[in-house]
């Protein structure tokens, strides 16, 4: 079984509530019960309620596995890339290192890296992730690009990001506001009270066309 | 006789909260479940639909729904979590007597003694002080058979008037307000209404970590055009990217509803023919918001004057909307004037009875809409009938078999019920699903009052935090324990299903009840065999009611995915019998109700609608010289009310382990307090040492404080009993407080866990 090419996982960091019934719902997976395999970032609670569920974005080519020296990560062929190999990994941490999005961690007390592979289980049987199916905000969404653009009209997917000189495209998709319709994020009460606001809105730049690479 | 038997520490190491753990069959990867039972979340209002896994009596984990329509398979983390209050060590297996000479201070009892003891002392009691001389608190947690039963047997076997319960402190204010304006008191529409509206204004409801389900509605709501309005002294999740933000001052949101009619009536933006149609008492509320005008209006607010009149311009101009409020304006002693504000806005706006547009309150506890339905309300029979009324009195006596003289009339509020026991006029108590020693304010207060009854009987699934003052402990269920119906916030009554049998010595709740009535020696009325029983009476009493459920089988909940209610086994205009479905709206054009008889859609004698003077009243225990700061009090995402669930299951405590106040960095700086620094709060009940939380999201003149935790940790030793004159509802949103740098850490944290 594959997980069918119709269906895409998307992140919208602008939906989440920060409320973790993802991480919470993960634990409950039925690979990996007890232990969660995503996390939530709070970006700056000092200073806002803005979180990002952080799962694992699936890259074309996966850093992971680019500097696993065992070779025990592998990509499926329908784009999913799994939690180490049991015989393989040594434990080493490389893949922790490297990964850009910071998602593999290794478990000392079972000596393997494991990280999120989509649900596997559920979604090589074309069910929906545990985390995606729980997100009460929707803020993770897992569906077809025509749902997508039917339900989020007011945000584009991106698949295309720049770490330095290394850009990556992953099977996972975040979405980004649509130029008109970025909304600045309200940060300080005081701001609200009428007084100067203060200037912390961040500019997304898309580095390239949301579906380019994408095959359907 | 109701101190503590033992120091507290020693109950919480026998009784907990401890917390759950992952057993071996729920942290198991291979074993399958026997079966899945399609039941719903026990905690709030949502009531999202959710399937446990089941082996071995046991409930192992949770399975999405996805066909259920509400939620579609959506939670939060208390009900990805619910089911770990299963199997838990320090549920109650049996019976427990207090016992001051045993180590815990309570002493495990054979289940028939202590009903024995119970039917004895409530006997003695009454006996020897009268019938009033024993009160009954009960819950909306509970499900609607649960509740129905709980208000006939204090009426019927107890024949006590003094029956009230926890939805006093929930959403009492706004239940009331519904009923003046509306003639009914139930959310106007379903929420999948709310996509396709042009505008939301949510007020005073922290959505994201209240009822988290809501969510997804507000933001496909937005994604299809609809622009957002908070009203909140702190900008909570959904406020953050919200489109209009009105950050008010804590207890001044009557003024701000003023503020906004009032410009609204300048400015032309209602809808007169609506007004002239459909409503009565326009003239005097136009009359009241005069004195109103934006300058005043953000002066006593605290939202600036440009934010009122945007408010007023996208809600007076709009063609569609919603509205919906929850605690934020309704924990206040001007709690009804300050929901009457929002009807009046949605009364001018002309906008209900619509497909697009509607409005509504955010129930808070599982079964907060049918729980104050069907007669556990000190003023209430079944059917949302009056207790005061003849014909309705008349109605409820035959179908409960009794004289309509033996029915008590009206009793008192919860909080008066402790008054009562403090006067010394309520010597027994029994309490069910209620923690009141956490949840209600001051609760000092309630603490010396539970050391003057001469009998208290708890029953509960775990010794809740109020249940160590009891004399006798009666063993009760866990919702997954039980069948029944709940009424959730759109007002779809639903089916709850059985996953597993009680533990032990564990009984089902209405079991319980009927075994004490039978020890009385008044079993009439209380040898219902099953739930469906019950429902079946229920819905025979509410018949002709406003909330008539006469139409409702369990068969037809489970078909359906849940039936709005009212719904009529009889046709209204002809009395023939029918097949109703149910009303998902209320208030459509030409609709037909029992009260109106075809005179126009909202229940009164002439179909109208009511406006109502609501008025703004500075809140009592306001900030002073003395206390100058706002004392605010709310909820976690990942904890429930008085905590008694959620402080046992480990992952949720984990999330958010114990209370912090929040204040704005302004605050911190000028207080010379740094964020995680113990931090003492103090108001003129009491004081308390938690961490500071310093955040920019809350005003800067206010502080929060999450209210789930007991003891040394309980945000209600703060709070005041103030109440609403009309609803009785407390005022947990606001008080004076002052804020310093602790002097050093509490006692409790090397005494207690988180939980605890």
């Amino acid at each position: 079984m594959s997980k069918p090419d119709y269906y895409f996982f998307f992140i919208d960091p602008n939906r989440c509530i920060g409320c973790q019934a993802c991480v919470q719902a993960c634990t409950e997976c039925d690979t990996h019960r007890g232990d969660s395999m995503i996390h939530l970032e709070f970006i700056d609670r000092p200073e806002s309620t803005q979180t990002v569920p952080v799962v694992c974005m699936h890259c074309e080519q996966p850093t992971c596995a680019e500097v696993c020296p065992a070779d025990a990560i592998k990509r499926t062929g329908d784009g999913v890339v799994q939690s180490a190999r049991k015989p393989r990994c040594i434990a080493c941490g490389n893949c922790v290192l490297a990964c850009p999005f910071g998602v593999p961690e290794v478990y000392e007390d079972r000596q393997i890296m494991m990280k999120c592979d989509m649900c596997y289980d559920r979604s090589s049987v074309g069910k929906k992730p545990m985390c995606a199916t729980v997100c009460p905000s929707q803020a993770l969404f897992y569906g077809t690009r025509e749902e997508l653009e039917r339900l989020r009209p007011m945000s584009t997917p991106v698949n295309q990001f720049q770490f330095g000189n290394q850009r990556i495209t992953t099977q996972v998709f975040m979405m980004v506001p649509r130029g008109s319709l970025v909304r600045r994020p309200l940060v300080d009460v005081t701001d609200a009270l009428g007084e100067a606001p203060h200037a912390r809105a961040i500019r997304l730049t898309p580095v390239d066309d949301p579906f380019a690479g994408v095959e359907v | 006789m109701a101190t503590l038997p033992v120091d507290e520490l020693r109950i919480i190491e026998r009784f907990g909260p401890h917390l759950s753990s992952m057993s071996a069959l729920r942290k198991s990867t291979s074993l399958e479940p026997e079966r899945l039972v399609k039941t719903h979340c026990c905690f709030c209002g949502q009531q999202c639909g959710i399937q446990l896994k089941v082996r071995d009596n046991e409930v192992v984990g949770f399975e999405p729904w996805e066909e259920f329509p509400f939620n579609r398979g959506m939670l939060c983390p208390k009900g990805v979590k619910r089911y770990l209050q299963g199997a838990h060590p320090d549920r109650l297996l049996g019976a427990f007597r207090r016992d001051e000479s045993a180590s815990a201070g309570f002493s495990a009892m054979p289940y028939d003694a202590a009903i024995a003891r119970v039917a004895g002392e409530i006997d003695r009691i009454q006996k020897t002080y009268g019938n009033s001389a024993f009160g009954v608190l009960s819950g909306a947690s509970l499900t609607t058979e649960k509740t129905y039963l709980m208000g006939k047997f204090a009426r019927v076997c107890l024949r006590t008037p003094y029956i009230d319960y926890n939805g006093r402190l929930c959403m009492v204010s706004a239940g009331a307000a519904n009923k003046k304006a509306f003639g009914i008191d139930r959310t106007t529409n379903p929420w999948s209404d709310m996509v396709g509206t042009e505008i939301v204004w949510v007020a005073g409801s922290n959505v994201a970590e209240c009822s988290p389900i809501t969510t997804n509605y507000l933001w496909q709501a937005r994604e299809q055009g609809a622009r957002i309005i908070v009203q909140d002294p702190r900008i909570t999740p959904i406020a953050r990217t919200c489109d209009l933000y009105l950050p008010v001052r804590p207890g001044r949101d009557a003024a701000l509803f003023a503020g906004v009619l009032n410009l609204m009536i300048e400015n032309g933006w209602i809808d007169r023919q609506f007004i002239e149609t459909s409503t009565v008492g326009f003239e005097a509320v136009v009359e009241y918001c005069r004195q109103w005008n934006p300058g005043r209006t953000a002066d006593v607010t605290g939202v600036p004057e440009s934010s009122i009149r945007r408010a007023a311009e996208w809600w007076g101009t709009a063609k569609s909307s919603f509205l919906f409020h929850a605690r934020g304006i309704e924990h206040h002693s001007n709690g009804v004037q300050n929901s009457l504000g929002t009807i009046n806005l949605v009364l001018a706006s002309g906008r209900l009875g619509k497909p697009k547009s509607g409005y509504g309150t955010i129930t808070g506890q599982a079964n907060g809409q049918g729980g104050r339905e069907h007669g556990q309300k000190c003023d209430q029979l079944p059917g949302w009938r009056d207790i005061s009324n003849p014909e309705h009195r008349r109605h409820i006596a035959g179908i409960w078999g009794i004289e309509e003289k033996d029915l008590p009339g009206p009793g008192v509020d919860a909080y008066e019920i402790f008054r009562k026991i403090d006067a010394g006029e309520i010597k027994g108590l029994l309490s069910i699903c209620f923690n009141p020693r956490v949840s209600l304010p001051d609760n000092a207060f309630i603490e010396r009052a539970l050391e003057k009854l001469e009998f208290y009987v708890a029953i509960d699934f775990f010794l809740n935090d109020t249940a160590r003052h009891a004399d006798i402990v009666l063993p009760g269920s866990l919702q997954e324990e039980d069948e029944g119906t709940v009424t959730q916030v759109e007002g779809r009554v639903i089916k709850i299903n059985r996953a597993i049998d009680p533990p032990g010595e564990a009984k089902q709740d209405w079991r319980i009840i009927q075994d004490i009535a039978r020890a009385i020696g008044r079993p009439h009325g209380f040898t219902f065999e099953s739930p469906r029983a019950i429902f079946e009476e229920l819905c025979r009493a509410s018949k002709g009611g406003v909330a008539d459920y006469s139409g409702i089988t369990y068969e037809k909940l489970e078909a359906n995915y849940g039936v709005f209610w009212p719904c009529y086994s009889a046709d209204p205009r002809t009395g023939q019998p029918t097949e109703h479905a149910g009303t998902p709206r209320l208030f459509e054009p030409g609709s037909y109700n029992v009260v109106a008889r075809g005179a126009g859609p909202f229940y009164f004698p002439d179909g109208k609608a009511r406006f109502n003077v609501a008025e703004y009243r500075t809140p009592v225990d306001d900030v002073s010289e003395e206390y100058p700061i706002f004392l605010t009090t709310g909820r976690v995402v990942s904890q429930f009310l008085s905590g008694t669930q959620t402080r046992r299951i480990g992952p949720l405590v984990k999330q958010y382990p114990e209370p912090k106040v929040e204040m704005h960095p302004r605050l911190a700086a000028r207080l010379g307090i740094a964020n995680g620094d113990w931090t003492t709060v103090s108001t003129r009940r009491g004081e308390m040492t938690v961490r500071a939380m310093v955040v920019t999201t809350i005003r800067p003149d206010t502080v929060f404080i999450p209210y789930h935790w007991a003891g040394p940790k309980s945000a209600n030793q703060l709070t005041v009993a103030a109440q609403d004159p009309i609803s009785k509802i407390p005022q947990y949103k606001v008080c004076g407080c002052q804020v310093r740098k602790a002097a050093a850490e509490p006692e409790y944290e090397s005494q207690r866990e988180p939980q605890q």
